[in-house]
């Protein structure tokens, strides 16, 4: 099986209705690196994101992975949502579903979904029905959902935004320990302190535009955009200087 | 003491005592309308799902179709069906008009739309929250469909039992395609209708308290089944 990455977008843009949601992002990512898609509300990360993983289509330019192959493509990428979607079953049957879904058999799928519980450290409600487990449970769960078919990506929509400081800190361990193991992180984020923590490099969007890519250190230190640098004195650029009180 | 409560008591006492002709007809009644709603939720259930999930040319049609099918009123469904199961209709070669499998036939037609259109509004509803999280899965539309018809599976126990007081309690249907004859084809609403024309009123009394309890008895299961899932699941 060739590489799945890099992934090349290609002047990509997404216009809904009206509204141009993203307006031509190129964008190249690589193997190996976490990068943090970064920007105030309404600057398009989400749309972007499931544009790479294929939710959507793009209504001009391209997404293209290095390999093809349209049905080993699903397979080796995962989605984990800000709200995590799972179903009126078991915690465990959750995961047995999802293994089944991605044609493992029978036999391995009760081995393998404990495994995986026991790798976020949920094991002790396997049996639990899944909608009654707290949110950081929930998004917990989810990111075994994902963790255990070993996807070559793993894409995260503000994971933590519901969440308490402790589970946060708790889903930052599993995205790391998922990192470790090889997969590529593309991880959605509000939370600056997220992005320092979890970022090897920064994609920074804004009004549905790519407006800088670099380094995590480097994007922090010295932003090169007057965007880039209002987002992250106020993390809120709408509010004009002259806004705010002295 | 006046007809009405000498019937009753009259009525009471044949419920007690297990009357074999009232006992027949009940049995006959919940034969029937057990049978049609099996059979129709059979079909249903997977056809509200998939037109919940698929995506294909008519599928609004169908929806807006089965939405206004779910007035269908029962004396038409009865006449459809005669027509077609009378001598010299298409399906007359059957010989089944005015038994019990005919009377099968028109409940389960006639509480068709009423499960695919309620199935697929729940289903319709779940999809809506889990869309993307299937497609990233690489949930097929039939996986799809599946997974959220078992998602809903109390939602749909709820739906099956309305759609079972539906038919058990429909009169004009029954009466047009089985004829009410005596010891064939007379159920709870038709035996209902015709003792009481006939002014055996403790009879149709009797009949009518246990088609209410057993109607009452749906509704109190439907009700309890939702409170116990949501205690249970969230």
């Amino acid at each position: 099986m060739p590489p799945l990455l890099p992934l090349v977008l290609d002047e990509v843009s997404f216009v809904a209705g009206r509204r141009t949601i993203l307006d031509r992002v190129s964008l190249t990512l690589t193997a190996g690196t976490r990068t943090v898609l970064l920007g105030p509300n309404g600057a398009g990360k989400s749309v972007l994101l499931r544009l790479m993983h294929g939710l959507i289509p793009p209504t001009t330019g391209a997404v293209r992975w290095n390999d093809e192959n349209a049905s080993s493509l699903r397979r080796r990428q995962a989605m984990v949502f800000q709200r995590p979607v799972l179903f009126r079953r078991s915690a465990l049957a959750n995961l047995r579903f999802a293994l089944a879904v991605a044609g493992v058999p029978r036999v391995e799928r009760e081995y393998r979904a404990r495994n995986a519980l026991a790798r976020v450290g949920l094991s002790p409600i396997a049996d639990q029905p899944a909608l009654r487990l707290s949110g950081g449970e929930q998004q917990r769960l989810a990111l075994a959902r994902a963790w255990m078919l070993a996807p070559d990506v793993l894409f995260l929509d503000e994971p933590t935004a519901n969440l308490d400081p402790g589970s946060t800190a708790e889903i930052e361990r599993i995205v790391q320990a998922i990192h470790d193991g090889g997969t590529k992180i593309v991880l959605v984020t509000h939370n600056l302190g997220q992005a320092k923590r979890l970022a090897d490099e920064i994609v920074f969007l804004s009004g549905g535009r790519l407006r800088e890519r670099s380094e995590a250190a480097r994007f922090f230190r010295q932003p090169t955009t007057a965007e880039a640098l209002a987002y992250l004195e106020g993390e809120l650029p709408w509010r004009m200087p002259s806004d705010v009180s002295p | 003491m006046n007809t009405f409560s000498l019937a009753l008591a009259e009525s009471l006492a044949m419920v007690g005592r297990l009357d074999p002709k009232l006992v027949e007809i009940v049995a006959l009644s919940l034969q029937v309308s057990l049978a049609s709603i099996a059979l129709s939720a059979l079909v249903a259930l997977p056809l509200g799902a998939a037109v919940a999930v698929a995506s294909f040319p008519g599928r609004r049609a169908i929806v807006v179709v089965l939405n206004a099918l779910l007035g269908l009123p029962a004396v038409v469904v009865g006449l459809a069906i005669y027509l077609l199961l009378s001598r010299a209709g298409p399906l007359g070669s059957l010989g089944i008009l005015f038994t019990p499998s005919a009377m099968v036939a028109a409940q389960a037609i006639l509480v068709f739309p009423l499960l695919a259109a309620l199935t697929r509004q729940v289903v319709a509803d779940g999809y809506e929250e889990t869309r993307e999280q299937l497609t990233s899965l690489g949930a097929s539309t039939w996986t799809s469909a599946i997974a959220l018809l078992v998602d809903a599976r109390y939602t749909l126990v709820t739906i099956v039992l309305a759609g079972f007081g539906r038919a058990i309690s429909e009169v004009g249907a029954v009466m047009i395609v089985g004829g009410n004859i005596d010891g064939v084809t007379r159920v709870m609403t038709t035996a209902i209708a015709l003792e009481t024309s006939k002014g055996d009123l403790p009879l149709a009394l009797g009949l009518g308290l246990v088609l209410l309890a057993i109607v009452l008895a749906l509704n109190v299961a439907a009700s309890l089944v939702k409170e116990s899932v949501q205690r249970r699941h969230g």
